[in-house]
């Protein structure tokens, strides 16, 4: 496809939805005026009728942007589904009494890789049912994302606590400072001093904060499983920011009357996601200006560490454009057109014109974290 | 069984890593950081620097040191050897004296310490007693004579450092017979000189402070003369021929005295201020040489006029009518002459920041090129670039160059010839090239243990700078007094910043050499034999390409000369690009083979072909919203930064310094500083805003697939601080119409690595996993050609791991990860190539890497596996950290101070390290002879220790 035939396309979709719907191996296409939809009963129903099933108690879910499964079951986060969809909108239906879709962070990419996500259930995702237990039902997420977690409580002493924080694609800060401090340690030969990493301040609004899970003087004692001790602050500092996309931080809280107790190890689950309490409303989603995750595409946010490989962004240019010196500057100024908010199909070239030549758009989709392999 | 295997795997990789790396400091390059103490054997031909750090360090002939560091973290203040022997006596500054001697060992000489000793006086008396001020190396070589501050001399036997206490010459014993009308006989003070009739050994003479001096016989323990000299004394000369005392005075006066008169007032004889009238400094030292048949030479330091030179660092030479003053650049530590048949030879000056040779038997006395200890930092270091195995020819060249540049320096072979240098001749010739603030570019004969210079390109020629107009300021004029005359090369001030060299490349095959600088402009050099006029095209380039809304608050561009300049034979410009913000250059690559220069700065790279002199391609890789990068107080920053650092390191390095033992006190002063104040560190994960993310950390030409599996192509690599990856595919006009066909670019592949840490290296894999050659290295028959048929791979290096790709699509195969399993992040990396110590015919090549913990690492190729790990750098040492460079050996050279580089290998073969024998002198006469006075013959030659007593500074 040519340039100027995806520029057509994207003024259409600036008004118009592309939805995909699948409802077990059956898929809908249909379209979606951006402006003239009305509230979540009204898509509810259509979509029955659409795939003929109406009457079947069914539950909704969408792809955001950064790959996660979330829930459509109110007005509210169905307007979020439309505004993010930009413009392909896909909508995964599952019937009420089946398996349900686990909602969260990763979770397409886990199943689209098949990796059983039993074992992490009910460490990292609190809020899922589980297996085991079919008489505790917890209900279905409300719009929520899963932000922070406590793991491994299990393997861990009563004082330490084990916190996942999960930089999604959002613009949240981790939002947290550490510093240098003085450690008291009992060993056998009396009460000793040592150095150890303290934290040492949370940024308001930041990640960290809104967790609940760190707290000011927490000492920290590993990161992303390894032990800090002997590690200057430079160090612990770096491995933190090189480990910011799955950060893990194993601490010792300064308030030691929160902690977990293992006689409560079944309930550990609900703990962490008592902590989760960001809300994706809350945080600014970069939806609205970003570009969207072609359905034919992996869907990506790496962030368990086998993944993260594939979380570099790679683009090629397989169409070899001149590129001449005598003719870029021309070119540029050319290519520095508005936003272009939409791709509608996967297209090598189209796409690495706009990053390689577009400075604004380049950067939105790059802020996102995804992955376009074209 | 399976379990078993694989052990036995595993220590067969074991074995081989030993066969191949092996981690050793092996030979400092350059001039000692804060020398304070300087002494000579004639004997063994050998000098002395102590340092203030407590390291002392021997040079004899080339290629010829021995190192030792004291234990103490105390500067050394005086060292001695000890006459027709092969120990030296060092004094530290925390009063203690150290006996060192080179020992042979399986056919080569070490320096080990082997005794210390610290004076004891008599129970409660004041530590002034027994503060050692003046030493005298008897020329028994048994006896040491320590003068101290409160005016006793003590007397030690040596080497075990017996006090011979009934030999002691105490205060009271000489201030009894001292004559009742001299002036200052209630208080001799300290002893300030000791020195040893040149005739006599029984006879010294005692100077103290105040001004007296004594002639005492050693063996009737009894004074034989009194000297009284009223001014306060700083130093005391006993001439050859035992008939003379020279003393020099803190009025900047000296008096002759003669030896044996019976009436003391007439025994001045001559006393005379040579830059008089005025009020002058102290002259520190004095010296005068006799020569056969002509007036002496008169050797003294300082005694400048206060007020109008009172801050030269000056050596006066007087001989006959010929008087110079010889102006130095820093601060005079100390000089003596080598040992000479007849007529001295050479003066030989240590000075704060260098060594001076004057040879004084030319006509003009010319400067001595020293083959060791230059002063690297004569204009700081601000990068350096290392090429292995430098073809003859090229090699030939640049030292026919060199050659022209030198003529200034004496014929005169290097006066100082001690020991043997028995270390192999080097297996390759290497060069290290250095880029110095002021403009210039070193060229430095890296191959052996000698750091030699070669060749001096400076690139100031090419561009207007003020320091034009007052070239001729500092040229003395016809009689001046005193008649100054500036020697050395150390000057440490910059006229113009923006010379500053940032990246070197040079090609080893074709002689081109291309080089960026501070001011954004990148120079491209031809070696020359013959001197040239030409004008330098200059092009400039604009690398924010039409970016508005800004304001370089940086320097400006340089001011490019439009008239030909002549430039000598070497290396001469005959292209400059001048970048647009003329920010400093980050990167910088050449392809000799294709004739095309990559650079790249905070804004974007370019890619500029030298052969059609003009710009292929322009690629700004800023963030618009990066307003740190665009307006560019970068280098303004870097340079206050940098200053300060130095400023630090100073101060750091000049008596606290880092010996091992220390490191548990320093944890524990950290940690009180930290309960002081607490500094803290945000936690967040980098994003596109931070700045400077466009900055062009690393530039890579390959010959690779690209674009299809089947056909390789020319590209270009350029990585950046966000972690971002170009390749750009270049097309090359045929061989026949490489002149008139344009090269053309278009980017094929943009990489952003999701941890956005900085790209620091990127390196193109074959199908055997092997790094690509350089150019031109497979047409001199000097490498394997690539293998073309398998698939190629890209091993992108960021600062927080390592990261292997599929090639041409692109796609993550493995990785190393170092940040986020230990912390520390990669600051330099190289490719280096390892031969087997056990194997003429197995080889590895491999990754070096430096952290900023100051770590060496090897990692393996194409596998990317950690193989060994050794400390190297203090992590504390950001600036040695940052000067390192490697070889393609395993090899690594980095700053331990402004003036000198530290060597290391990581390989079992390539091993460049000092091997030398000194023998002891021929003349062990007095091996056996028990400690006595009397028996010695006076035909001996005893002028051993004479220039060593007196350590002035």
């Amino acid at each position: 496809m040519s340039r100027p035939q995806s520029r057509i396309g994207i003024k259409l979709h600036q008004h118009v939805i592309e939805v995909k719907s699948k409802f077990e191996a059956e898929y809908r296409r249909f379209a979606l005026k951006r402006n003239s939809h009305g509230g979540f009963q009204e898509f509810y129903h259509l979509l029955q009728s659409l795939h003929l099933i109406p009457g079947v108690e069914v539950l909704l879910g969408y792809a955001d942007i950064h790959g996660d499964l979330l829930p459509i079951n109110n007005d509210d986060n169905f307007h979020k589904a439309v505004s993010s969809a930009n413009p392909l909108l896909r909508i995964i239906i599952t019937k009420k009494e089946d398996e349900p879709e686990v909602f969260g962070t990763n979770s397409l990419q886990r199943r689209k890789k098949g990796l059983g996500l039993t074992g992490l259930r009910t460490a990292t995702i609190g809020s899922t049912h589980s297996r085991h237990k079919p008489s505790l039902l917890i209900g279905q997420p409300q719009d929520f994302r899963q932000i922070s977690s406590i793991i491994d409580v299990d393997i861990l002493p009563e004082s330490h606590r084990r916190v996942r924080l999960h930089k999604h694609g959002t613009h949240k800060p981790l939002g947290f400072y550490i510093r240098d401090g003085v450690s008291v340690r009992v060993t056998p030969q009396g009460v000793e001093k040592v150095p150890g990493v303290f934290i040492s301040r949370l940024v308001r609004g930041g990640l960290a904060e809104t967790t609940g899970l760190l707290g000011v003087n927490d000492e920290i004692l590993e990161v992303n499983g390894i032990d800090v001790v002997g590690k200057s602050l430079d160090q612990v500092t770096d491995m933190m920011v090189a480990n910011s996309h799955n950060l893990i931080v194993t601490v010792k809280p300064s308030n030691q009357r929160n902690n977990v107790t293992h006689r409560v190890t079944k309930s550990s689950g609900s703990v962490g996601s008592a902590g989760s309490s960001g809300s994706a409303r809350d945080s600014p989603s970069p939806a609205a200006q970003s570009n969207p995750i072609t359905a034919s595409n992996s869907i990506a946010e790496g962030d368990s560490e086998d993944e993260e490989d594939d979380c570099d962004l790679i683009m090629e240019n397989d169409s070899l454009l001149t590129h001449q010196v005598i003719n870029s500057n021309l070119r540029d100024s050319h290519d520095l057109r508005p936003l272009p908010q939409s791709i509608s199909l996967p297209n090598s070239m189209a796409a690495s014109m706009i990053s390689n030549h577009n400075g604004n758009s380049e950067e939105s989709l790059r802020e996102d974290g995804n992955i376009i392999s074209l | 069984m399976k379990r078993f295997r694989r052990h036995g795997h595993e220590t067969q990789r074991d074995r081989l890593k030993q066969e191949l790396y092996q981690f050793n400091k092996t030979v400092e390059h350059g001039f000692p950081h804060q020398p304070s103490a300087l002494g000579y054997s004639p004997s063994l031909q050998l000098l002395a620097i102590g340092t203030r750090s407590g390291a002392i360090k021997l040079y004899g002939a080339p290629g010829v040191e021995f190192m030792g560091l004291h234990d103490e973290n105390a500067a050394v203040t005086q060292v001695h050897f000890m006459p027709h022997q092969v120990e030296l006596v060092t004094l530290l500054d925390d009063n203690s004296l150290h006996m060192w001697t080179l020992r042979g060992h399986k056919g080569l000489s070490e320096l080990l310490e082997i005794g210390r000793f610290t004076l004891t006086g008599p129970p409660g008396a004041p530590p002034s007693v027994t503060r050692v001020t003046s030493v005298l190396a008897h020329s028994s070589g048994e006896l040491l004579l320590l003068g101290t501050e409160g005016g006793h001399v003590f007397i030690v036997e040596v080497p075990g450092f017996r006090e011979l206490e009934e030999r002691n010459i105490s205060l009271d014993q000489v201030a009894n017979s001292v004559p009742e009308d001299y002036i200052g006989r209630r208080n001799l003070e300290h002893v300030e000189s000791l020195q040893e009739n040149p005739v006599n050994p029984n006879q010294v003479v005692l100077g103290y402070g105040r001004g007296l001096m004594v002639i005492w016989d050693l063996e009737k323990q009894c004074a034989m003369q009194h000297i009284p000299a009223t001014q306060q004394l700083e130093s005391v000369w006993w001439t050859e021929d035992g008939e003379y005392i020279i003393s020099s005075h803190s009025d900047g006066s000296y008096c002759r005295w003669m030896v044996g008169g019976e009436d003391m007032n007439d025994d001045e004889e001559k006393s005379d201020i040579p830059y008089g009238h005025f009020p002058c400094k102290a002259i520190s030292k004095i010296v005068q040489l006799p020569t056969e048949g002509g007036p002496p030479f008169l050797l003294f330091s300082g005694g400048m006029p206060r007020a109008s030179y009172g801050d030269r660092h000056c050596i006066t030479v007087i001989h006959g009518k010929t008087h110079v003053a010889l102006d130095f650049t820093s601060r005079i530590i100390d000089f003596f002459y080598p040992a000479a048949h007849k007529d001295p030879s050479a003066l030989v000056v240590l000075v704060e920041e260098e060594l001076v040779v004057i040879d004084l038997q030319t006509e003009g006395w010319p400067v001595i090129q020293t083959p060791y200890l230059i002063p690297l930092h004569s204009s700081a270091i601000t990068c350096s670039h290392h090429i292995s195995a430098i073809p003859l020819k090229l090699w030939e060249r640049i030292i026919a160059a060199g050659a022209m540049q030198y003529t200034h320096y004496s014929k005169k072979p290097w006066p100082i010839t001690g020991g043997q240098n028995l270390a192999p001749d080097p297996p390759q010739r290497d060069l290290l090239l250095t880029g110095h603030e002021d403009g210039i570019v070193n060229f430095w004969d890296a191959s052996g243990v000698c750091l030699y210079p070669m060749y001096k390109l400076s690139t100031a020629g090419v561009f207007h700078t003020d320091s034009d107009l007052n070239d001729n300021m500092n040229q003395g004029t016809e009689g001046e007094w005193p008649p100054f005359r500036k020697v050395g090369c150390f000057d440490p001030y910059s006229d113009d910043p923006r010379l500053g060299i940032q990246k070197i490349h040079l090609c080893k095959y074709s002689g081109y050499l291309t080089v960026a600088g501070t001011a954004g402009q990148i120079l491209v050099l031809e070696l020359n034999d013959e001197a040239a006029e030409q004008t330098v095209e200059a092009k400039v380039v604009d690398l924010l390409q039409g970016q508005e809304g800004f304001r370089w608050k940086g320097h400006t561009r340089l001011d490019v000369r439009e008239e030909p300049v002549l430039f000598p034979a070497g290396f001469q410009p005959f292209a400059l690009v001048q970048c647009q913000p003329p920010a400093v250059v980050t990167a910088l690559t050449l392809h000799s083979e294709w004739k095309l220069v990559a650079f790249g700065t905070s804004h974007g790279f370019g890619l500029y072909d030298y052969q059609q002199r003009n710009n292929v391609l322009i690629k700004c890789t800023l963030n618009p919203t990066d307003q740190v990068a665009l307006e560019g107080p970068l280098s303004r920053v870097k340079s206050i930064k940098k200053s300060l650092r130095q400023s630090f390191r100073r101060i750091r390095r000049s008596r606290v310094s880092l010996r091992k033992h220390h490191v548990n006190n320093a944890a524990k002063a950290e940690l009180a500083e930290m309960e002081l104040a607490p500094v803290q560190r945000k936690i967040e994960a980098r994003s596109s805003d931070d700045s400077f993310t466009g900055l062009v950390r690393t530039l890579y030409f390959a010959d690779t697939f690209l674009t299809d599996s089947s056909h390789n192509t020319p590209s270009l690599w350029a990585g950046t601080n966000g972690g971002c990856v170009f390749a750009y595919m270049l097309r090359l006009p045929p061989a026949e119409h490489r002149a008139e066909e344009p090269v053309t670019a278009h980017q094929a592949k943009e990489i952003q690595l999701m941890h956005r840490a900085p790209v620091v290296g990127i390196v193109v894999l074959d199908g055997h996993g092997a790094p690509l050659p350089e150019p031109l290295e497979v047409a001199h028959d000097l490498a394997r050609s690539p293998d073309m048929h398998g698939s190629h791979h890209l091993l992108v290096i960021s600062e927080e791991q390592f990261k292997v790709f599929t090639l041409p699509k692109v796609s993550a195969k493995m990785k190393l990860k170092l940040t986020a399993i230990d912390g520390s992040r990669v600051r330099r990396v190289g490719v280096a190539w390892f031969g087997s110590s056990r194997t003429e015919d197995y080889g590895e090549s491999g990754l070096v890497v430096l952290t900023n913990q100051g770590d060496l690492h090897i990692v393996s190729l194409p596998h990317i596996k950690m193989q060994v790990h050794y400390p190297c750098i203090r992590r504390e040492d950001v600036s040695g950290i940052a000067s390192c460079v490697f070889t393609k050996y395993g090899q690594g050279f980095y700053l331990i101070s402004p003036s000198e580089f530290e060597r290391f290998s990581l390989s079992t073969r390539y091993l460049v390290e000092p091997r030398c024998l000194v023998d002891a002198p021929r003349q062990s006469f007095n091996q056996h002879r028990p400690p006595s006075f009397g028996a010695s013959s006076p035909q001996r030659r005893v002028m051993e220790h004479a220039l060593l007593n007196d350590e002035s500074e």
